[in-house]
């Protein structure tokens, strides 16, 4: 199918250089985001490194500090959700529909999550972002210029973390949690029959694209494999860092008469 | 096979498949927006009205890979002749219409098999608003585009929306050397015009055809 492909556009590559808070490339010409004073903070990371609760604690300790916060994660949109969980059961998906639903649930959450946030001075937690897609795709052998143009409307969050955990972990983690599913020991890729073997090699490749790509997206990357409240503290550290930079609610001083 | 609503392209496609069947030709056809895979969340987003020009294209993307995959490469390998109503340049037309960025869904649809031949049946707006009206009650909501919030009134909407869809068209005729069929002509002179198209096409495919079966 390569051959006859069609081409992509020559001026592929002009696409503009990725500044924070605003789209990776093209984006979308008919919503303009420029100095938006909302901030975007993804958590990214495999399954089992306590994104959640790294989340709910970040969005306790910041809204007492005064920010505003609002919540976003992956494939939650009220569009997508019946369809991709549907499409997932069914085991009709390729790599390229399930690339492309995946790109629908975001492209619906960045419009009207996200972007509105934004706009509005939130602080957006998002619990994975645009890399979790890009992984999968990564591991699926989807071609990786295409698969980066099509997430070109993404917004360039203004810190990524990487939440990381060695393979070992990880597999014993996810097995004590929710166990393996179908998607996430990637038995579509068709590797081999043992569920096991399938997960343990599909979790391994996931976690060398999200080693790929943490110098490509800038990410922070933590060891989590650490104790919630150590991981917790050091995420405060570094966004109290980021934020003393922008606007500060006022600050929390004791009354003195 | 290309063209706005009520240029008379899927008339036209159904009396192609009939000629082409009856020479002996086995054909496929394959439509737009017809996956079953989708149809859920356009229906969803549709009802509701809840698809942004983005959603509305993605979501289109993911039909046109999946109809792809399914019903345009396996009909091909097997020496059929794939005859799609609508296929990449609806896209490229509807989306920049909308105001998505032409370079981003190009880009998007480049895992497509580019087609051996792309017709365009173009029509002016007045004659495909007259061909909707005296079929249809009622012009459908994204078609109109009226999501688009140009016009309230659907005849109003339509006009101007696939008046930047004619636009769009017209960009695509010089960039992908689309075959243009005047659309104002009767029936059977652009079915004429058509078959010449396609046979030209055809002559070499079957003549391995004869080949492979003597083998």
């Amino acid at each position: 199918m390569t051959s006859s492909s069609m081409n992509p556009p020559e001026d592929a590559a002009a696409a503009p250089a990725a500044r924070t808070g605003h789209y990776y490339s093209y984006g979308i010409p008919y919503l303009q985001i420029d100095n938006y004073p909302g901030k975007l903070i993804a958590i990214e990371g495999t399954d089992g490194v306590g994104r959640s609760t790294q989340i709910a604690l970040l969005r306790e300790w910041l809204e007492v500090q005064g920010y505003g916060v609002v919540e976003t994660g992956w494939t939650r949109s009220q569009l997508m959700s019946p369809t991709i969980d549907l499409a997932k059961s069914s085991n009709t998906l390729n790599k390229l529909t399930f690339v492309l639903l995946y790109a629908t649930d975001f492209a619906d959450r960045l419009e009207k999550e996200i972007i509105p946030a934004l706009k509005a001075g939130f602080i957006v937690l998002s619990d994975r972002y645009i890399y979790t897609a890009l992984a999968r795709a990564g591991v699926r052998g989807v071609d990786r210029t295409w698969i980066r143009n099509l997430y070109g409307f993404g917004i360039v969050p203004h810190l990524v973390f990487y939440l990381r955990i060695d393979e070992k972990t990880l597999i014993r983690r996810v097995l004590q949690s929710r166990g393996m599913d179908y998607w996430e020991s990637g038995m579509d890729l068709k590797a081999g029959d043992d569920i096991y073997d399938s997960f343990r090699a599909y979790q391994r490749a996931l976690l060398k694209e999200y080693a790929s790509m943490a110098d490509e997206f800038g990410f922070r990357v933590l060891d989590a494999r650490r104790k919630v409240d150590v991981i917790q503290d050091e995420l405060r550290r570094q966004i109290a860092a980021f934020l003393a930079e922008s606007d500060v609610p006022a600050p929390l001083a004791t009354r003195v008469e | 096979m290309e063209g706005i609503d009520g240029s008379g392209k899927t008339t036209q496609l159904g009396l192609l498949a009939k000629w082409l069947r009856a020479a002996g030709h086995p054909v496929f056809m394959t439509e737009w927006n017809s996956s079953a895979l989708v149809k859920a969340a356009t229906k969803t987003g549709k009802k509701k009205n809840a698809l942004t020009p983005m959603t509305f294209s993605l979501l289109h993307a993911t039909d046109f890979a999946d109809r792809l995959l399914y019903n345009v490469v396996p009909p091909m390998k097997a020496g059929m002749i794939v005859l799609a109503d609508r296929y990449t340049y609806t896209a490229f037309a509807r989306d920049a219409a909308r105001g998505v960025d032409r370079r981003w869904v190009r880009e998007l649809y480049s895992f497509a098999v580019k087609p051996d031949l792309a017709v365009y049946f173009r029509v002016p707006i007045d004659v495909s608003v007259d061909r909707l009206l005296a079929r249809r009650v009622k012009l459908k909501f994204y078609e109109a585009g009226l999501d688009m919030g140009w016009s309230a009134n659907a005849v109003e909407s339509f006009r101007i929306f696939q008046g930047k869809v004619l636009d769009e068209y017209d960009r695509l005729v010089e960039e992908y050397g689309l075959s243009v069929v005047n659309a104002i002509g009767s029936i059977t002179e652009q079915q004429r015009m058509l078959r010449r198209l396609v046979s030209q096409h055809l002559e070499i495919e079957h003549h391995d055809e004869l080949v492979d079966e003597s083998a």
